[in-house]
């Protein structure tokens, strides 16, 4: 009884910290989805229209990025790149050069490999009539990307888009490596001084489920505002 | 008749997809209000002509000329050029399925026209109403039936204000009792002067508005002529026995 009483006291007391991580953690998600969105629309439209290098950079990219371990990537990064670029003061004096940065730049560029597969297989999954349409219009390749093409793909990739969500959360925990307080490394270091690491590991573990929860229902929300109208795309196959 | 200007012009025409011929030497004229039909086996190479025409298909050789202009496949203005000139109907509509009817018919004018937002709304409007559906403006293509969708998309074409039309198969894919309010819609474009070329299955309906037939076969035109001739009794053309099998698988289906 003792004990049960000591983890959870230590939980209690604990919480306002760990709390604290959840603003560092979405911080993170939210840049990193943010880069990834950026970064993996272009990829996505250079993979399915782009000429033949374009195609093959953008595939390059995704393979390296689908391939390298985000653990390694955030050494690579805050210890090499960063490292080297906090040379320059501008950067430093943004504190560009920081821990969170580097974990925001490295998520953000696998999301992107990743959020650009979801794209593609949604810009694929469109009638092809769609383009030859906008272009019958007499509309450059860009607008109808821009206005036909991509409104459309955006809004069949929301599901699948929720998901990178929830592995964005997840990993986001592996920025602890680099000493960023998000949830995980504020729960590790006040398991280190109470030893109290189990409750600890379920408070956090319950943490990342309610945020989990919170921004697929969020996302859910989103999906069903943009909805197309009477639109099934099961039943335009 | 003789001085009637010529608006599109399509000369010896090639064109292979997939490692075959499928557009062998095609040439026609089209002048200033008239309906050209093609009709033809599916495989023909009807629908490939017809993508020639606007270059979404390039064609590999001959030529195309617009309003007496010859359009270059590599210069992308008047690619962009021709096709605002060049109206286009698809057998399966291609309506924008993220925008209502309003908009679809409206999305190219400010896009393309670079029209003002009211001005654009207000002619996409004008449009509707000329196809009968001003009051679906606001409704999304899949909350429109198959003849609705293929109005809208008529009204999406003549919002560009194009000199031609290209219809290719416009009531292939709907239901028989959708047909009508399509062809009443063809129909009313003919009668307004509308140049058009189409490719099409209605023979009857054509037939009172063409001004010629060209038959298609094996990427070639093997016949032309006016309706009436090549669908005279007695005529033995090629085009009348396609025509008469034509008829009579719809009447075994009860159509």
């Amino acid at each position: 009884m003792d004990g049960m009483l000591k983890a959870l006291t230590a939980s209690w007391e604990a919480l306002p910290y760990i709390l604290g991580g959840v603003w560092w953690t979405l911080g993170l998600i939210i840049g990193a989805m943010a880069v990834g969105l950026v970064l993996g629309v272009p990829l996505a439209v250079g993979q399915v229209y782009g000429t033949r290098p374009v195609r093959r950079l953008a595939s390059l990219y995704v393979w390296l990025f689908r391939g390298v371990p985000i653990l390694v990537q955030l050494y690579l990064f805050y210890f090499g790149i960063l490292a080297y670029l906090s040379r320059f003061e501008v950067l430093a004096f943004l504190h560009l050069d920081s821990a969170f940065t580097a974990a925001v730049l490295v998520l953000g560029l696998t999301s992107a490999a990743y959020q650009s597969q979801i794209f593609r297989g949604a810009i694929q999954s469109l009638p092809e009539g769609q383009l030859k349409a906008a272009r019958a219009l007499g509309m450059t390749d860009t607008t109808a990307i821009s206005t036909i093409i991509l409104p459309q793909a955006l809004r069949l990739s929301i599901p699948a888009w929720s998901n990178e969500y929830s592995i964005l959360l997840k990993d986001s925990a592996l920025a602890f490596v680099i000493g960023v307080l998000e949830i995980m490394s504020r729960t590790r270091s006040v398991a280190a001084t109470t030893h109290q690491p189990l409750p600890l590991s379920i408070l956090a573990g319950l943490i990342f489920f309610v945020l989990t929860w919170a921004g697929i229902k969020a996302l859910k929300t989103l999906e069903a505002k943009v909805r197309m109208e009477g639109y099934s795309h099961q039943g335009s196959l | 008749m003789q001085n009637e200007s010529v608006v599109l012009r399509v000369e010896d025409v090639v064109k292979h997809l997939g490692g075959q011929r499928i557009l062998d030497g095609v040439s026609l004229t089209v002048k200033k209000g008239r309906l050209k039909v093609l009709i033809g086996p599916s495989g023909a190479g009807k629908s490939t002509l017809l993508q020639c025409i606007n270059f979404l298909l390039p064609p590999d050789e001959g030529k195309v000329f617009l309003d007496g202009r010859e359009i270059n496949g590599k210069s992308k203005k008047e690619l962009l050029w021709l096709r605002q000139r060049v109206g286009m109907i698809f057998q399966d509509f291609n309506l924008f399925d993220h925008l209502t009817a309003m908009e679809n018919v409206r999305v190219a004018l400010i896009k393309v026209k670079k029209m003002d937002k009211r001005a654009a709304t207000h002619r996409a409007m004008e449009e509707l109403a000329r196809v009968g559906l001003a009051d679906k403006a606001g409704l999304y293509p899949a909350q429109l039936s198959g003849g609705q969708k293929q109005r809208v998309s008529v009204a999406r074409a003549l919002a560009m204000d194009p000199a031609v039309m290209l219809l290719d198969e416009p009531t292939s894919a709907l239901d028989p009792e959708l047909i009508g309010e399509v062809l009443a819609v063809i129909r009313d474009l003919a009668d307004a002067g509308m140049t058009m070329i189409m490719a099409t299955h209605q023979i009857g309906f054509s037939s009172s508005l063409a001004d010629e037939f060209l038959f298609m076969e094996k990427g070639r035109i093997i016949e032309r002529g006016a309706p009436s001739d090549l669908l005279a009794r007695g005529s033995c053309s090629r085009t009348m026995a396609f025509c008469a099998k034509l008829s009579e698988l719809s009447g075994e289906m009860g159509g």
